[in-house]
């Protein structure tokens, strides 16, 4: 899978999830302030990706500090390709 | 204490009808059943009930997600109910926020629907680690309640009965005394429920669900009539804006009902099975409790679900109470029993009823039967003009209520 392709994964599943405005789907857009995540969404968020691309990611550290759609892609990304290099 | 009398100023319902009190009203006055055959539930071992009435066309879209996350579709007909009730009292978001507004709003259990999704999930590899976090304001008892004032920015109290098909009646009763007492200046007050084929099953298995029409769904129930066979179960949630009368005189608020009697009791003498005496009981303290005689009452709106025993314990309750000339009908045969939601969806029409001066027949009645004889059966949609109504809501548990309305008259 491409960078590209899962950055569109990532934002297809969030979009089903949480019903944002498509326009809003921009890299730099802020988690809570742009997209109106809070805490609640935060936790299913983890849940909607684990799903999504078969990992477990809800005690990694990076976790904590993901703000932005663009850090959700990298993070993902990262370990996506982590996954590969176990595999 | 001096108390406050109290009006209803707004209704929503969210019906087997569809949304909407006028989709109500009409499919009732059309002599309608929402009742269709349900073909899961043929695929059940052991059920045997395959009809319901259950909720057609509603977009719960319509509640942004911030709120709709949390609800399970018991609070999603909670709150398309409650929004029209607001709407139609005209009551503002300033006063939903005042403090002055409040819910008390019930469901009979949670949501079974989401729990047996989340126990399957989590039995297959007795994994927490897909639960949502939204699980538990779906399933907790209150959730109905909650979510609408979550929705609805309401800040005043919260109040969330369970009393099985009770309840929705106790909700407005509940709701008229906290306004009588000054507690709370308005209140959105009712019930809902969501069908589950445990709602079913649940009847079927104490022998009290309809099986015998499962093949044409609308000839069931049949409250009253020679060949009931038991209760099809609905879902769906009535909600009512009650304030009080110097409030909804201030505000210039159309005043639809006044809240004239409530009694709720408890009958030990079966957990499953109604007494005549209990319910009779129950309506003489609505009557004593709004300073009323029998001769006052010019209709009853029956909780009859069709059962074998209910109707005709209801029935030797109301001839007691009233004796044989009191026009008297149930809507379980349009709207099947939606449970919590019973009481209020009901009251609801009651109150239409009051205002268009015409009462509705019980569907399906084509034979009374012996056992349910000598009170005055609504037979057909009778243009009659009255004043004053009493709605029974009988439950499993033993838990009945009755509650009084009538027509406000305008000095």
């Amino acid at each position: 899978m491409t960078d590209q392709e899962i950055i569109q994964g990532i934002d297809k599943a969030l979009l089903e999830e949480f019903e944002f405005n498509a326009d809003d789907m921009r890299p730099e857009a802020a988690l809570g302030e742009t997209l109106g995540l809070d805490s609640l969404d935060y936790v299913d968020m983890v849940i909607v990706l684990e799903r999504a691309f078969s990992f477990k990611i809800r005690d990694e550290e990076a976790i904590r500090k993901i703000r932005t759609l663009g850090d959700i892609h990298a993070f993902v990304i990262g370990k996506y390709r982590q996954q590969e290099r176990e595999a | 204490m001096q108390m406050r009398r109290v009006v209803v100023t707004g209704m929503g319902a969210v019906s087997p009808f569809g949304r909407g009190v006028e989709c109500l009203m009409a499919n009732l006055t059309a002599g309608q059943s929402a009742v269709t055959a349900v073909p899961e539930l043929a695929r059940i071992t052991g059920l045997r009930s395959w009809v319901a009435a259950r909720v057609p066309g509603i977009d719960p879209k319509q509640i942004p997600r911030k709120f709709r996350r949390s609800m399970s579709s018991m609070s999603v007909f909670a709150t398309l109910a409650s929004y029209d009730a607001i709407a139609q009292a005209g009551l503002t978001p300033e006063a939903c926020t005042s403090g002055d507004l409040g819910v008390v709003i019930g469901s009979t259990i949670g949501p079974t629907q989401v729990i047996e999704e989340f126990f399957r999930d989590f039995f297959t590899d007795r994994s927490l680690e897909r639960m949502r976090s939204t699980l538990f304001f779906q399933i907790m008892n209150h959730s109905c309640a909650t979510n609408v004032a979550q929705a609805l920015d309401i800040t005043g109290r919260i109040l969330a009965p369970a009393a099985a098909c009770s309840t929705g009646c106790q909700a407005v009763g509940y709701g008229y005394e906290l306004i009588a007492m000054g507690k709370q200046e308005f209140l959105l007050c009712g019930g809902a429920d969501e069908f589950h084929p445990l709602s079913a099953a649940t009847f079927d298995v104490m022998t009290a669900a309809s099986t015998r029409y499962n093949d044409c769904p609308r000839r069931t129930p049949r409250p009253f009539d020679h060949d009931r066979d038991g209760v099809v179960c609905g879902e769906g949630s009535g909600i009512l804006l009650l304030e009080s009368l110097e409030s909804a005189r201030r505000r210039g608020a159309r005043i639809l009902a006044e809240v004239l009697g409530f009694a709720t009791v408890t009958d030990p003498i079966s957990i499953a099975n109604p007494g005549a005496e209990s319910m009779a009981t129950c309506m003489q303290k609505a009557l004593l409790d709004g300073g009323l005689a029998p001769g006052d009452i010019d209709y009853v709106n029956a909780h009859a679900t069709a059962t074998l025993q209910g109707d005709p314990a209801e029935c030797e309750a109301i001839l007691r109470v009233f004796g044989d000339g009191i026009p008297v009908s149930s809507l379980k045969g349009h709207l099947g029993h939606t449970m919590a939601a019973s009481g209020a969806l009901e009251l609801i029409a009651t109150v239409e009823m009051l205002n268009r001066g015409t009462l509705l027949p019980t569907l399906n009645l084509d034979a009374v039967d012996p056992s349910c004889a000598g009170v005055r059966h609504v037979r057909g949609v009778e243009a009659i003009p009255i004043q004053r109504a009493v709605k029974n809501s009988f439950a499993l548990g033993g838990v009945n209520s009755s509650l009084i309305v009538g027509r406000y008259a305008y000095d």
